[in-house]
């Protein structure tokens, strides 16, 4: 046990913990005012339900005793077995509560991504069954395949630092799934939808940031250069996203947003996670400008397709999931973490081929296992608000609340 | 009896304030409205959608005045309110039957 280690990832775990309330925030700013405080709910709340069916059997689920590379067992449902004593592999110096914790805060935060593809419409009582079962079915299985002791995507040599798998590129394809089966906000094309308060987005967007370096630096789980060079990753790669998303705005739109600037610090933060603790600081810029650029034209894309994914996970969170392992796979290096690998810019072709399997894997995995979760939901509880709940907004019709009154 | 109602730009409403309490009225009521004439409205992006704004954020001033004063007041706001530019706004002059304060009870001219 290393007390530097264990006060360095419980501050870590506080970090990510803060990350919720902040998504809360950024999705929040970004809807109408009539549903800011559905749309707050649907990540805050997260944090109670999620955190509580990781100790009962996520925990478990994820990290468990390995069956078949595939799932956890319920070896340690309640936390049975997991204990202050540190576990040889998730963590030689801290205890095991203590990583339990940790991956906690990553659990909750995970599904609340996923609230922004169906923003503005969705019941509250059916997005809690459709959160628990996607973080039982879908999450925990994913997290056990990329980080759980026998997994077969660890074992194939994937790497995966902070969550690419598991958190960016997961939540992302679940979002296709979403936009696809929940369908079209009213409006949308005809109205304006517009974001009714940027200030709190941008405010969410730094504390997003801010947590981010518990995210990716505390992925270390030591209070060692690792995390050192993890947190400079993540710090740049925040940067150049935010440059070059800009950038793109004003080649194509003339005009720098301040939405811009949040949505491209978001991307840069949420690529470079998979490879914060494996690349040093000019690859973190170079994956830092490529996901401003790429989820800017992701999310040009989106409008041409016209699906509406309300505040752009897949074009921030799937399209920087794919940049960020595929960066992995090119620009790793070894002299940055001697147990990861070597990329292709680095010597070594064939971690790019590795990182491609996971990626196809966790496409398929998620957009399958997303689809038929929601059906289920849907055809059990109904998804959709009732048209007139959509027209006085969430608030009011989910929650007998409005955010803003005039006294 | 009569009301003065000014739509004008939001940031001309100092001086207008300025210009009638300069004339002697005691009070007036201001409401953020939105609303289109011959001016166009404008652009705005999120993420790449843009949207056509068509109404423009606007301030209404109502003032009720003795008739007297009607032709002052509304020389004062039309020389404080312009700019010049397309977009100024509009002052109407509408007839008002009666005024009563709530706590007096006091009505007509005294009222207001």
């Amino acid at each position: 046990m290393n007390t530097g280690d264990t006060a360095f990832v419980l501050t870590s775990a506080a970090l990510v913990m803060l990350m919720t309330p902040g998504l809360a925030l950024f999705y929040g700013g970004m809807v109408r005012a009539k549903n800011v405080l559905g749309t707050i709910m649907q990540s805050f709340i997260l944090l109670g339900l999620i955190s509580l069916q990781w100790i009962l059997w996520g925990y478990s689920m994820a990290f468990g005793p390995d069956n078949l590379g595939i799932i956890g067992g319920l070896e340690w449902f309640g936390l049975r077995g997991v204990g202050m004593e540190p576990h040889a592999i998730y963590g030689p110096t801290i205890p095991h509560q203590v990583f339990m914790i940790y991956q906690c805060m990553f659990a909750v935060i995970t599904p609340a991504l996923i609230t922004g593809a169906f923003a503005e419409r969705m019941r509250f009582g059916p997005f809690l069954v459709f959160s628990l079962l996607w973080a039982t079915f879908v999450y925990n299985p994913l997290v056990h395949w990329m980080w759980g002791n026998g997994g077969w995507l660890a074992r194939l040599g994937a790497l995966d630092f902070a969550g690419g798998v598991p958190v960016h590129l997961s939540s992302g394809v679940a979002a296709v799934s979403a936009a696809i089966i929940m369908g079209k906000r009213r409006g949308y094309g005809t109205e304006e939808l517009k974001p009714h308060n940027l200030p709190m987005t941008i405010l969410g967007a730094g504390l997003l940031w801010f947590g981010w370096f518990g995210f990716n630096a505390g992925s270390a789980l030591s209070a060692s250069s690792l995390a050192g060079s993890a947190f400079v990753a993540t710090h740049v790669a925040g940067t150049t996203g935010a440059l070059a998303w800009i950038a793109m705005e004003w080649k194509f739109i003339g005009k720098a947003t301040t939405l811009g600037a949040a949505s491209g610090a978001v991307a840069g933060l949420a690529t470079v996670t998979p490879a914060s603790g494996f690349v040093g600081p000019l690859s973190a810029a170079l994956i830092g400008l490529a996901a401003g650029a790429g989820c800017y034209m992701g999310i040009k894309m989106k409008n041409r397709f016209g699906y509406d994914d309300s505040l752009d996970v897949v074009g921030i969170h799937g399209v920087g999931g794919v940049i960020g392992l595929l960066a992995v796979g090119l620009f790793a290096s070894k002299s940055v973490n001697p147990s990861g690998a070597d990329g292709l810019f680095f010597g070594n072709a064939s971690q790019l081929g590795i990182q491609t399997i996971a990626i196809l894997a966790t496409i398929i995995y998620v957009f399958a296992g997303s689809f038929v979760i929601l059906k289920i939901v849907d055809k059990v509880f109904g998804l959709r608000v009732p048209d007139h709940d959509e027209v006085s907004g969430l608030d009011l019709t989910q929650h007998d609340e409005t955010a803003y009154t005039s006294q | 009896m009569k009301k003065v109602e000014a739509i004008i730009k939001p940031f001309k409403l100092d001086s207008v304030k300025q210009g009638l309490t300069a004339l002697g009225i005691t009070g007036l009521t201001v409401t953020e409205v939105k609303g289109f004439g011959r001016q166009r409205g404008h652009r705005e992006v999120y993420r790449g959608a843009e949207y056509q704004v068509d109404f423009v954020a606007k301030t209404k001033i109502e003032v009720v005045m003795d008739d007297g004063l009607v032709p002052e007041a509304v020389r004062v706001i039309q020389e404080k309110a312009a700019t010049g530019e397309i977009g100024d706004g509009k002052i109407f002059v509408v007839p008002v039957e009666n005024a009563i304060r709530i706590r007096t009870g006091e009505t007509g001219k005294d009222a207001i």
